[in-house]
């Protein structure tokens, strides 16, 4: 089994990885207490022992909206960068092996 | 894993920051190193960087019906060392506190320690104990992922404990590894995954690089070069 066919099955895995919380919780949502991020929940945790933070964020995206506009520049940054090196590796490899 | 802004007691950020510095102080050291001695490697280093950029903005859902995300610190733990995917982490870090009110300055210390300490010391010490035993380095990368990350996790929890020991440490401890570490183990699973995926990649088009950083088997080397 060549490696392009393994990367497909691992890919495929990882989406089925994703996509079973949605059919198991299918129909629930954030109002019934799902989908909320786990750094959120220990800091619920936190604020039930009667600690204060001390100091918040000086700034926080304004809405959910530029949130995931900034999560999306974050992932199309990493995402560049790994596409170039290797497209720029796979060229590389080919024409060494043409000459 | 972040520990969000303000949500650690002063001492403790200051705890954190003065155990994680020292590990970034020789990892911008060990940076300089390698790309001083095999100039071609800041290639695979921004390969790496940028795969940590990509899994930690992937808040994927999880089994237990909250959200996490992979780390991504595994890639660059195995390839350069523990240290040099501290200072990757960091970057990582800075970025979220910074633009998305993700973790914080405050608690960056503590951050550092888990996802750029803990996680890639672990994955770096997986693979390089499974490759000594001659095992592909696909399944070595596999669970040098997957243990990254999940200790990453396991480390927030236990600093969150340390913090918060209400009603005892271990009490504490059980609530923060449900809320983090159970979540994180599928995630683990698929960061393990991707990171086989890249590693499939590394292994077909730069053998030779992966050799001359002495994290592949010249030994297995020479049966993937024939069969790529």
């Amino acid at each position: 089994m060549n490696k392009l066919k393994i990367n497909v099955i691992l890919i495929v895995l990882v989406i089925v990885i994703g996509v079973l919380p949605l059919m198991i919780f299918s129909g629930l949502g954030e109002d019934q207490g799902y989908f909320g991020g786990s750094d959120d929940a220990a800091g619920e945790v936190i604020e039930a022992t009667g600690f204060e933070p001390w100091y918040s964020s000086f700034w926080e995206p304004p809405s959910g909206e530029i949130a995931s506009l900034l999560f999306a520049v974050q992932a199309a940054i990493g995402a560049i960068i790994i596409g170039y090196f290797f497209g720029y590796w796979r060229a590389e490899a080919k024409y060494k092996q043409d000459k | 894993m972040h520990i969000m802004e303000g949500f650690l007691p002063w001492y403790w950020c200051v705890f954190w920051f003065v155990v994680s510095i020292p590990v970034i102080a020789y990892g911008i050291y060990k940076i300089k190193k390698v790309t001083d001695e095999t100039p071609e490697s800041k290639s695979l280093l921004a390969v790496s960087g940028a795969f940590m950029f990509v899994l930690s903005s992937l808040k994927i859902p999880s089994v237990t019906g909250s959200c996490s995300h992979p780390t991504g610190n595994g890639l660059g733990a195995t390839l350069f060392g523990p240290a040099v995917a501290s200072v990757l982490a960091l970057i990582v870090l800075l970025f979220q506190a910074i633009l998305l009110a993700h973790g914080g300055l405050t608690t960056l210390g503590a951050n550092v320690f888990s996802m750029g300490i803990v996680g890639p010391f672990v994955a770096w010490l997986i693979y390089k104990l499974l490759n000594k035993t001659g095992i592909n380095s696909a399944i070595s990368i596999f669970f040098a992922a997957f243990l990254g990350d999940l200790l990453t996790y396991v480390t927030t929890a236990i600093q969150l404990s340390l913090a918060f020991p209400q009603p005892s440490f271990t009490s504490a401890l059980s609530v923060f590894m449900g809320i983090f570490a159970v979540t994180q183990i599928p995630l683990a699973i698929a960061e393990g995954l991707l990171t086989v995926v890249i590693w499939n990649g590394l292994t077909s088009y730069k053998p030779y690089l992966l050799e001359k950083l002495k994290v592949l088997n010249p030994k297995e080397n020479s049966s993937s070069k024939t069969e790529s």
